[in-house]
């Protein structure tokens, strides 16, 4: 059964459609990316998958079970780790994870709290009031209240953003291990590095609708190639590599610099045999892989 | 029940911790409204026969402190949890509507009597106070308690600015409280204000409050009690039809 079933989900805020029939089957043990520009509809297909908000049409089931009409076992399935930095003032992180337990109907959990903020280097301001702690520490905290009743569909809305880089490790560390041990994670995020390292795969949201669909690899495979950069110092480009060169005003300005298309590393040495028979001679060559982004790019440009 | 059990606690937890604000200071507010209305009116008024003025006003003035700390709690808890955004920590979990209503209402509830309890600890001793029908004092505060904590909550999920909430309170509940014989008794009034004092909710919970301690008051406790009802299950069916539906707080 798929840990997140949605289908033909719709919502719209007055005349702005957010969701525009989003159909998306998440599989248990997935590490799924969820990635588009801002106001793309990714938070509000969060906000839909959590309850917090209601679709106009279409539903969302979390193990088989309907968000809003069996909500107590689906919210039950579920961490959400929401984007805004909030908190609850009044209390300590400790107190603020005890609560958090107890919502979801635990009592006497404090050793997997205690294992939880030893894994998010929390441990140390387990007594701290959280108006005390840092923007970075408070993160940790949301983190930490969406794992207390270790959920199997753990869903993160950019957890990272203006997050320092030991944050990021020590998380990315923490739900991969979560993720090893047979939890589902659903991850949105700009950095589309992360994204590229860390999901199986990805869909890509524009305008409330799912534009593609994959696995990173594939994505990465089918839509940008690779690119070989060279640099003559003498010699020109022959006729037969011109039509590889991916951006023709290259041929026309006179720095002699070609960005060519390669589908893989096997098509690199023909080209420079190619280059040698014509006499050229390369000054600087670089090979660029394609990575995330460049799908990124691509895909919401083409979409233009 | 864990899930309710905890709330409660919260919500407990968010007010004991402020205590100063939340529990002292009302209670020294109505110190003061006794010390200088007991003062001013004790030797002009006498509402009911037999009863010093000082000792009419001590339930009023408990009665009160009971129903705008009871509003007070919910809706200041809930419009807090909203604007901050906090309010996420207690939607996403699987608590049902039944469960959030119970909460925040008895929280409130609590709220009120403990300021009730401590505003009554510190006026009576200015003033001579019986106990005539105790069943009665301990049932109109439990209802008017329950009555303005209910409201509350349903003015902290409409309101969405804490302006709009403080208008709920200062041109609803303020005018409601004092209007409705905290101060005086209606009889005392000109047949058309008592007519109005009559459609008035809050009337019935600080008379009826009052006959448990002079077994005198403006209309039958029993009477009182049947509108206090009425009114409370009509608010408590509203304020849990919107919990349930989502109004405001799932978009």
């Amino acid at each position: 059964m798929a840990a997140i079933q949605i289908r033909r989900v719709e919502k719209s805020y007055r005349s702005l459609k957010a969701l525009d029939g989003v159909s998306l089957t998440i599989e248990a043990g997935e590490f799924f990316g969820l990635l588009g520009p801002n106001g793309a509809g990714k938070t509000t297909l969060i906000s839909v998958i959590a309850g917090l908000n209601r679709a106009d049409a279409g539903t969302v089931a979390i193990h088989g079970h309907d968000v809003v009409n069996d909500y107590r076992q689906a919210r039950q399935l579920l961490g959400v780790v929401p984007q805004e930095l909030v908190f609850d003032p009044f209390f300590t992180v400790r107190e603020t994870l005890r609560i958090q337990s107890g919502y979801f109907g635990l009592k006497n959990n404090d050793a997997w709290i205690d294992e939880v903020m030893h894994h998010l280097d929390l441990t140390n301001k387990a007594d701290a009031n959280m108006r005390a702690l840092s923007g970075g520490m408070k993160r940790r905290v949301l983190v930490a209240q969406a794992l207390v009743h270790k959920p199997p569909v753990i869903v993160l809305d950019e957890p990272t953003a203006g997050v320092d880089v030991e944050l990021r490790q020590t998380l990315w560390k923490f739900v991969s291990r979560l993720n090893r041990e047979g939890h589902t994670v659903v991850l949105t995020t700009h950095y589309l590095e992360e994204a590229q390292a860390l999901c199986n795969r990805v869909a890509m949201l524009k305008a409330g609708q799912v534009v593609a669909l994959d696995t990173t690899a594939s994505l990465i495979k089918r839509i940008s190639g690779s690119q070989l950069v060279v640099r003559l110092a003498a010699g020109a480009l022959p006729a037969e590599l011109q039509t590889l060169v991916s951006h023709p005003d290259e041929l026309m300005s006179g720095n002699r610099q070609y960005t060519l298309r390669v589908n893989d590393c096997a098509e690199v040495e023909p080209i420079l045999s190619k280059l040698r028979l014509s006499g050229a001679v390369i000054d600087d060559m670089q090979l660029h892989q394609a990575d995330l982004e460049d799908v990124f790019i691509q895909i919401m440009e083409g979409e233009k | 029940m864990i899930g309710f059990q905890t709330l409660f606690y919260k919500e407990i937890l968010r007010f004991w911790k402020v205590a100063t604000q939340t529990v002292a200071a009302p209670v020294l507010t109505a110190m003061l409204y006794l010390l200088i209305f007991g003062h001013v009116l004790a030797d002009h008024v006498q509402v009911y026969p037999g009863v010093q003025y000082t000792s009419f006003l001590v339930p009023g003035l408990v009665m009160m402190s009971v129903l705008q700390n009871a509003f007070a709690n919910s809706s200041s808890s809930l419009i807090q949890s909203k604007i901050t955004g906090n309010l996420v920590f207690v939607l996403l979990p699987p608590l049902s509507h039944w469960e959030l209503f119970g909460a925040y209402v008895l929280a409130a509830v609590a709220r009120g009597l403990v300021v009730g309890a401590g505003v009554f600890a510190v006026t009576a001793w200015f003033a001579h106070m019986n106990f005539v029908a105790p069943w009665w004092i301990a049932i109109f505060a439990l209802l008017g308690a329950g009555i303005l904590a209910t409201m509350g909550l349903i003015a902290g999920i409409w309101a969405e600015k804490f302006d709009q909430l403080a208008a709920f309170q200062n041109f609803l509940i303020m005018p409601a409280t004092f209007l409705s014989g905290v101060f005086y008794s209606v009889h005392s009034l000109p047949p058309f204000w008592q007519a109005v004092s009559h459609c008035n909710p809050f009337f019935y919970m600080i008379d009826g409050f009052r006959y448990g301690f002079f077994g005198q008051s403006d209309v039958n406790p029993l009477a009182s009690c049947g509108v206090v009802v009425v009114f409370l299950l009509i608010l408590v069916s509203f304020g849990l039809g919107l919990l349930k539906s989502g109004y405001k707080l799932r978009h």
